[in-house]
């Protein structure tokens, strides 16, 4: 471990290239942090919107037109609208309307911090697509099947529930990942509002420690091979949750 | 004194319009229990619209049907009360292709009866031996072969244990090799005493199994009998024109 | 193995699909009317609020209005943004996708890696890399050239999508039959002839939707400019309610700026559904 950490300033005081995530424990765990804050807004934002899709894509089949209409609108107004003005305007715009609350200094704060917010609007955004996702997979399972299932005396939640939601789950599960891997991208628009996500961590870094190019290419580097990661393991899970004699 | 045996499904008057289309005008008749029907006719005869009207999959326009003296043409029809007497097989996509057979046959009685598991776990490989399965309880829909996967479904339709099973063409989609082996199942089941409502093209098949053949055109029920009578000497033109086509 | 199949296909699927509620849903099942709403309410809303503390001074629709062409500058220049960035991305992202699926391995291999780093890479940070690590100039033969932020933001955009233009690419020439290319071969035709005479001009149709989803992800991506420091309709947004100074006008000011991109972005998302409806039935 320290011979890697000499090899590191070895290579800042022989050649200008200045990893000091390398060498300096501190530098290392707001990175670490920062990489670690990014898994879990990804992680619960994810859990988040894949519920949102499943509840959306049930009440698009409601009886009432209104609700109908209001998923609709749910819909569209979040796949249209820039991610970074949906942040803002649920931090800034909404977020200052609430009642502030005292915290545990005795200082008035928002009821919700700023991690808070994002993992509301990333989910909100994440959410709307899912909720197509589903739609599309719902309709690719057969009328038919629908109906041998209601003459089994199932409901239509318990229709939804035990056919409808796994079926269209795996039919879809290409677009959720490819959802997935998207959202863990726009996971840095977070750092606008100061939330320590792993952009913001190594932005921290080089303001202080200058070294921009190599954060720059080790943040890159690193984004690049996390991703990759996430796309390995989705396609084993897709090969798991295959419906041996359906092929797409 | 002769008695009847007793009329388990008695349709009566029964109409069914989409929109201005009138899809079923007046049908009427009944199916004693233990019998088994088969009603053939052109497509677009109405006959799927018949027996989806019967498991209340269709809401009737007007008219009564009443199974084992449950009238199916009520709003206020308890549906799993209903769909416990009435098996319906379809004639695709029936079975739920993330399921195994076994599973597939075990999930309603579980899910929708709340039986219990290993009873229900039981009779489902009960059933599935019964319709030639046995070994296939583990394959999924998507590695069976179509009339496998037709006898499965009927199979998870007795899991519910009908009084009365609806066949909507299951054979249709079928090649020839696999329609014989699911033929010879229903026919199986009619010989067990099940009252059975079949829609079909099979005319050889109708000879064999029906205790009575009705051919429906236009929604209408031209002609009935026994199928010794009506396959050979039918009586309507538009009987013969029909028969003359298939045969 | 079945004789019977067990799902419908994709495409089946989608046919059956029906088609929106006419011109209720031409309008995102009103959307837009929820937003308008909810605008007109704020306003209304910062009104009341506003009315006992401040007296005779202007409502926040007047405000508003009174910002609303600043703004509305900041997001032409969003626009701007997108329309170059897409232009230099589909320009690059086209040689890149004809890399693709060409018959070198090693330019296929190189196009394939090329195009996985810039569709796994954040869009944010890739313009965080153009900002900081373009040089302020480049020396060309003939001068020198100045790069000012803005360039660098267009470069920056450019880059994914030209990785994503290269998938929409490959997916288009890989989407045409065998037999378009056996039959040109037969014809005595070069790959090269084939590809540019035959292949390519029935893949533009199939191209269009798919790139137009990409447009209108791109334009709401423009914004992400303001992150990096450069001035657009966010930046700009933001000074006018820092100058008023007024909370209730927070919530208006970004509703207001949230519809003119939801205004610009349905309705291309709009025709791209349509567009791919048609070509469903057709083909």
């Amino acid at each position: 471990m320290e011979r890697i950490a000499d090899f590191f300033r070895w290579l800042n005081d022989a050649h200008g290239v200045n990893l000091s995530i390398f060498y300096d424990a501190f530098d290392r765990s707001r990175f670490l942090e920062g990489l670690w804050t990014t898994v879990e807004l990804s992680t619960i934002c994810t859990a988040l919107s894949l519920a949102i899709g499943v509840l959306g894509a049930w009440l698009q089949g409601a009886r009432f037109g209104l609700v109908r209409q209001l998923v609709q609108a749910y819909i569209q107004f979040f796949r249209n609208t820039p991610p970074l003005v949906q942040l803002f305007f649920f931090y800034f715009a909404i977020g200052n309307e609430l009642p502030h609350v005292l915290d545990e200094h005795g200082m008035l704060v928002p009821p919700i911090s700023n991690v808070g917010w994002a993992i509301l609007s990333l989910s909100l955004f994440a959410g709307a697509f899912n909720v197509e996702i589903f739609r599309a997979g719902i309709e690719a399972v057969p009328r038919a099947m629908v109906e041998a299932a209601e003459s089994l005396g199932y409901s239509r939640l318990g229709i939804y529930w035990h056919v409808l939601l796994p079926l269209a789950f795996r039919i879809s599960l290409p677009a959720l990942n490819n959802n997935l891997v998207n959202l863990v991208k726009t996971t840095t628009l977070a750092y606008a509002i100061a939330v320590p996500e792993l952009l913001y961590a190594a932005a921290q870094i080089w303001s202080e420690v200058l070294n921009v190019r190599e954060m720059m290419n080790v943040l890159l580097v690193t984004y690049v091979a996390l991703i990759a990661v996430l796309v390995a393991i989705m396609a084993r899970w897709e090969r798991a949750l295959r419906i041996p004699g359906y092929d797409p | 004194m002769q008695t009847e045996p007793a009329a388990l499904v008695v349709l009566s008057r029964v109409e069914k319009r989409f929109a201005d289309t009138v899809v079923l005008r007046d049908i009427s008749f009944s199916v004693a229990r233990g019998k088994s029907v088969c009603i053939i006719g052109p497509s677009g005869s109405g006959k799927s619209t018949l027996l989806r009207c019967v498991n209340a999959l269709v809401p009737a326009s007007s008219g009564s049907i009443k199974i084992d003296g449950i009238e199916v043409n009520d709003p206020a029809l308890d549906k799993i009360a209903l769909r416990r007497k009435v098996g319906m097989v379809f004639q695709q996509y029936n079975l739920f292709p993330h399921r195994t057979a076994l599973q597939n046959v075990m999930m309603a009685p579980i899910h929708v009866l709340k039986q219990d598991r290993h009873e229900v776990e039981a009779r489902a490989r009960r059933l599935l031996a019964k319709v030639g399965l046995a070994e296939k309880e583990r394959a999924y829909p998507g590695e069976l072969s179509g009339g496998q996967q037709q006898r499965v479904a009927i199979a998870r339709s007795l899991a519910m244990n009908p009084l009365v099973m609806l066949f909507d063409e299951v054979t249709a989609a079928l090649d020839p090799e696999t329609k014989k082996e699911v033929l010879v199942t229903i026919r199986e089941l009619a010989e067990d005493g099940m009252t059975c409502m079949i829609v079909t093209h099979e005319m050889g098949f109708a000879r064999e199994v029906a205790d009575h053949v009705y051919f429906t055109e236009k929604g209408v029920i031209v002609e009935h009998g026994p199928p010794g009578e009506l396959l050979a000497r039918p009586r309507e033109e538009r009987t013969r024109a029909f028969l003359n086509q298939v045969l | 193995m079945t004789t019977l199949p067990v799902l419908l296909t994709p495409g089946k699927a989608a046919l059956s699909r029906p088609s929106g509620d006419g011109w209720r849903d031409l309008f995102g099942g009103g959307a837009l009317g929820v937003v308008l709403a909810a605008l007109g309410i704020s306003i209304l809303a910062g009104n009341a609020h506003a009315a006992p503390s401040l007296g005779g001074s202007p409502g926040v629709l007047a405000i508003l209005l009174k910002w609303a062409p600043l703004v509305f500058q900041g997001f032409l220049f969003n626009l701007l943004v997108s329309v170059l960035s897409m232009l230099a991305g589909t320009g690059l992202g086209l040689w890149l996708g004809l890399g693709r699926v060409s018959q070198l391995q090693v330019l296929r291999r190189v196009s394939g890696a090329v195009i996985q780093f810039f569709r796994n890479a954040p869009w944010l940070v890739l313009l965080f890399y153009c900002m900081f690590l373009l040089p302020f100039s480049v020396s060309l033969p003939f001068g020198t050239v100045p790069l000012p932020d803005a360039a660098k933001a267009v470069i920056g955009l450019s880059l994914p999508v030209m990785a994503n233009v290269a998938e929409i690419v490959r997916g288009g020439v890989q989407s045409i039959p065998l037999e378009q290319w056996e039959s040109g071969e037969a014809l005595a035709f070069s790959r090269r002839q084939i590809l540019w005479m035959v292949i390519l001009p029935q893949c533009l149709r199939r191209m269009i939707p798919p790139w137009m989803n990409l447009y209108a992800i791109l334009t709401m991506s423009t914004t992400l400019i303001s992150v990096v420091g450069i001035q657009d309709s966010m930046t700009l947004a933001r000074a006018a309610l820092v100058a008023e100074g007024r909370t209730e006008l927070f919530i208006p000011m970004y509703l207001m700026l949230l519809s003119w991109f939801f205004l610009y972005c349905y309705p291309i998302a709009r025709g791209t559904a349509a567009l791919e409806r048609g070509f469903r039935v057709r083909i």
